[in-house]
């Protein structure tokens, strides 16, 4: 596998190497020998981007839903510049992304030379890796390295800068199977002392919860089917952060709905009143814990991570165990078989009552109207009409990216692609493009907000030159709908600046673009116009005008403890809801 | 329980990160890393210690395994145990750190550091500085008629009560090159 070559074609040969199909892309002065060998071949597929954020986000959504490595190549200065937030937004949800950045020759490096910046330098905090090659012959290297980086242990993006050189320079091709990482061997089996612990707390808990977060979908298919397993051997209650949905399927009784901030009653005060926290995959984020001090104070705390740096970072835990999810949920479930374990049915039963009373307070419920489409209204309704199709889900940030949390039922993982850490406005519409291309022939909706989706609405024209059917389901409220609700809880009603004035007319917007555009206001109309997008092979933009002053309830706010959430007005009253016991336990 | 809408006249203290954790001790700490020889490794290690707001108290650096590429970085550090053990985790997640050791832990480390401290004076101080360094065994490596220039090992402390009694002589200047440190015993790390 070894021959000359120069520093493009090695790129190439590296990424179709790796497995690479789609490489999303925008060329520029420090790329083009790279664009000129794309030219002349046939087995990769480039996506040009209207901006390299899009591309980067695109690479995620074709990460997220595939659970492949996305790929990148952007030009050097404002082409890495403009990629910063998307290798923030794939570090802080561990998505596996490697981005080719073209760099000015190495002889020009330090002079400012034009468009050179020290992408190392920018991206070093917001990778979990990068690489400066300034030699043709390690290029192939670390190209493979790369990959393997962002792939493995806890998955992130990493860079590698090529100066436009080391692009044009002969040298050595070396095929990824001769690379091996000196150093980076993340650990994939858990200790078994450790599992054998969690086992025994597992046995004799009274009051057990499953946590489970982004790791479980990150750790592979495989993951969620042991999760389900285990889950249903235990007969304990689960639920998941932001990140972990879709791991288990929403739809099973023993689901109790998405928790944190936004999360359901159920879940935060099961959270709350637990005597056994299971934690897999997940990283005890502040919209997770609330107040510090206060979380979930009668618990032991499991944690299963395949970082270390996660465990005891904001919580400390009983028994940590540094593993792969899958591994670890494969060995759990062998020793509780092996012992033939049974968990304390007796307590078990009496937890589930507590839960379903909290449950019957129905802390999703909002007040419908039939004159004016309330956001919760228009996400139950496209589930409804979706559920049963291939459905892929991409959201933007804010109130209606909590709301579809909360609407949208995931049966299965890698269904559903938001961004959780970084929480970044833009973020659906350049992923539904990317999530469409791996998924060539599913129906991929982008829950969108109108303030958020006009961040990214470049990536329409995207869209139109693939001719990719995504969807963007915009709520559109005319407000940046979550600032103005933390404005009128926190500051007052004072809704400086949240309200979008001169919105654009999404309708013509869309037909500007070559796609569809489809308005609908009125909920008589709205299931009709829903399967009028489903049904358009184009790509559409769905004006969904809303309530303009509806709040995304429950809530926990600002630094109190989950027992102190604000609830919605159209739910169960909790003084009928919660007996004398319950109220002594939260 | 449940909680009512804050009312608007409710001041808006809060905020949407959960408070800062309760003061804890803060303890001193050595550690030593190692790590490959490439470019940019020292960035990544000071830059996770400004990026998360952890302390550097010192900080040495030396290649010392040349056919190996391997460095080896000595930080002084400080922290609370929890934050200690964050420290080491975020190294240890660097792909190119091989190991990182807390030397302060085991309490066998041998600690040393260099100075050179530069003293200008006349007559009964010049007299003065050169028997005090006498005292701690300091060399001297640079004369003039006018000042000297002392070399000086051992223990940070030991360093610092030399340069405070250098003061009132006519202290000029103080070079030092941080801690540097190593376990005892036949252990390697």
């Amino acid at each position: 596998m070894q021959h000359e070559m120069t520093g493009a074609e090695m790129v190439i040969q590296a990424l179709v190497d790796q497995g690479v199909e789609h490489l999303f892309g925008y060329p520029g002065g420090a790329v083009l020998p790279i664009y000129d060998e794309l030219f002349k071949q046939e087995k990769l597929r480039h996506i040009l981007v209207r901006h390299e954020q899009g591309a980067v986000h695109a690479a995620e959504g074709y990460a997220r839903s595939s659970g492949k490595v996305g790929a990148v190549l952007v030009t050097s200065g404002p082409g890495a510049t403009n990629a910063v937030t998307g290798l923030t937004d794939a570090l802080m949800d561990s998505i596996p992304i490697v981005v080719l950045t073209g760099q000015v020759p190495t002889h020009l490096i330090g002079n400012d030379a034009f468009q050179e910046c020290d992408t190392v330098g920018i991206t070093r905090p917001c990778t979990k890796h990068n690489y400066l090659v300034k030699n043709v012959n390690d290029l192939s290297r670390v190209i493979h390295e790369a990959f393997y980086v962002a792939a493995n242990g806890r998955p992130g993006p990493v860079v590698v800068d090529i100066p436009k050189d080391i692009q044009f320079a002969k040298g050595t091709y070396v095929g990824p199977r001769n690379i091996q990482h000196k150093t980076y061997r993340p650990r994939l089996k858990g200790d078994i002392e450790k599992i054998k612990q969690a086992i025994e707390l597992m046995r004799h808990a009274k009051r057990p919860l499953f946590y489970t977060g982004g790791g479980v979908i990150n750790s592979g298919n495989e993951a969620s089917v042991l999760l389900r397993e285990l889950v249903k051997l235990t007969g304990f209650p689960i639920t998941s952060t932001l990140m972990g949905l879709g791991a288990y399927a929403a739809h099973d009784p023993q689901w109790i709905g998405m928790l944190g901030m936004h999360g359901t009653y159920e879940a935060n005060l099961s959270m709350h009143g637990c005597d056994l926290m299971i934690c897999i995959g997940a990283r005890f984020d502040d919209r997770i814990t609330g107040k510090l001090d206060a979380f979930s104070p009668g618990s032991k705390k499991i944690h299963v991570d395949i970082d270390p740096s996660s465990i005891n970072k904001n919580v400390k835990v009983d028994v940590p165990i540094i593993g792969d999810c899958a591994h670890v949920l494969e060995d759990m479930i062998r020793i509780w078989r092996s012992i033939s374990a049974q968990p304390d049915k007796k307590a078990l039963s009496q937890w589930w009552k507590q839960i379903d009373q909290w449950r019957a307070r129905k802390s999703l419920a909002y007040k419908n109207s039939d004159k004016i489409i309330k956001p919760q209204y228009a996400i139950q309704r496209l589930y409804e009409l979706t559920k049963d199709k291939d459905t892929y889900i991409t959201t933007e940030v804010g109130q209606h990216q909590m709301w579809a949390a909360q609407f949208y039922q995931f049966q299965e993982p890698r269904r559903w692609m938001t961004s959780g850490g970084l929480g970044t406005m833009g973020y659906g519409l350049p992923a539904a493009v990317g999530v469409q291309m791996a998924h060539p022939n599913s129906l991929v909706i982008d829950i969108a907000g109108e303030a958020s989706v006009l961040m990214t609405m470049q990536e329409m024209s995207t869209a139109a030159q693939y001719e990719l059917p995504i969807k963007i389901f915009i709520i559109n409220n005319q407000y940046m709908g979550m600032v103005r609700q933390w404005q009128e809880l926190l500051h007052g009603g004072r809704y400086s600046h949240s309200y979008t004035e001169a919105l654009p007319d999404f309708v013509k917007l869309a037909e500007a673009y070559h796609a569809v555009g489809i308005r609908c206001s009125k909920p008589a109309d709205l299931d009709g116009a829903i399967e009028e997008m489903i049904k358009v092979k184009k790509p559409v933009l769905f004006d969904c005008v809303v309530d303009p002053n509806e709040n995304c309830f429950p809530m926990i706010p600002s630094g109190r403890p989950h027992n102190e959430m604000i609830l919605g007005d159209a739910g169960v009253d909790p003084e009928s809801a919660i007996t004398e016991e319950g109220k002594v336990m939260v | 329980m449940r909680v009512k809408p804050m009312s608007k006249s409710e001041p808006a203290s809060a905020t949407h990160y959960p408070a800062a954790k309760s003061v804890e001790r803060v303890e001193h700490r050595t550690l030593s890393i190692l790590v490959d020889n490439e470019p940019g490794v020292l960035a990544r290690v000071i830059g996770l210690f400004s990026g998360r707001g952890y302390n550097i108290d010192s900080l040495t650096v030396s290649e010392t395994e040349h056919e190996k590429h391997l460095s080896r970085i000595t930080i002084a550090t400080q922290g609370t145990p929890m934050v200690i053990e964050q420290i080491k985790n975020q190294l240890e997640r660097l792909v190119p750190v091989h190991r990182v050791v807390d030397l302060t832990a085991g309490q066998t480390a041998i600690e040393r550091e260099l100075a050179l401290v530069k003293v200008r004076g006349k007559d009964n101080n010049r007299v003065e500085a050169l028997r005090l360094a006498d005292a701690f065994r300091a060399r001297v490596i640079d004369a003039t008629t006018l000042s000297f220039v002392f070399e000086l090992t051992g223990k940070p402390e030991k360093i610092d009560q030399f340069v405070v009694l250098m003061q009132p002589l006519g202290l000029v200047e103080v070079s030092r090159t941080g801690v540097c440190a190593i376990a005892r015993g036949p252990e390697g790390m």
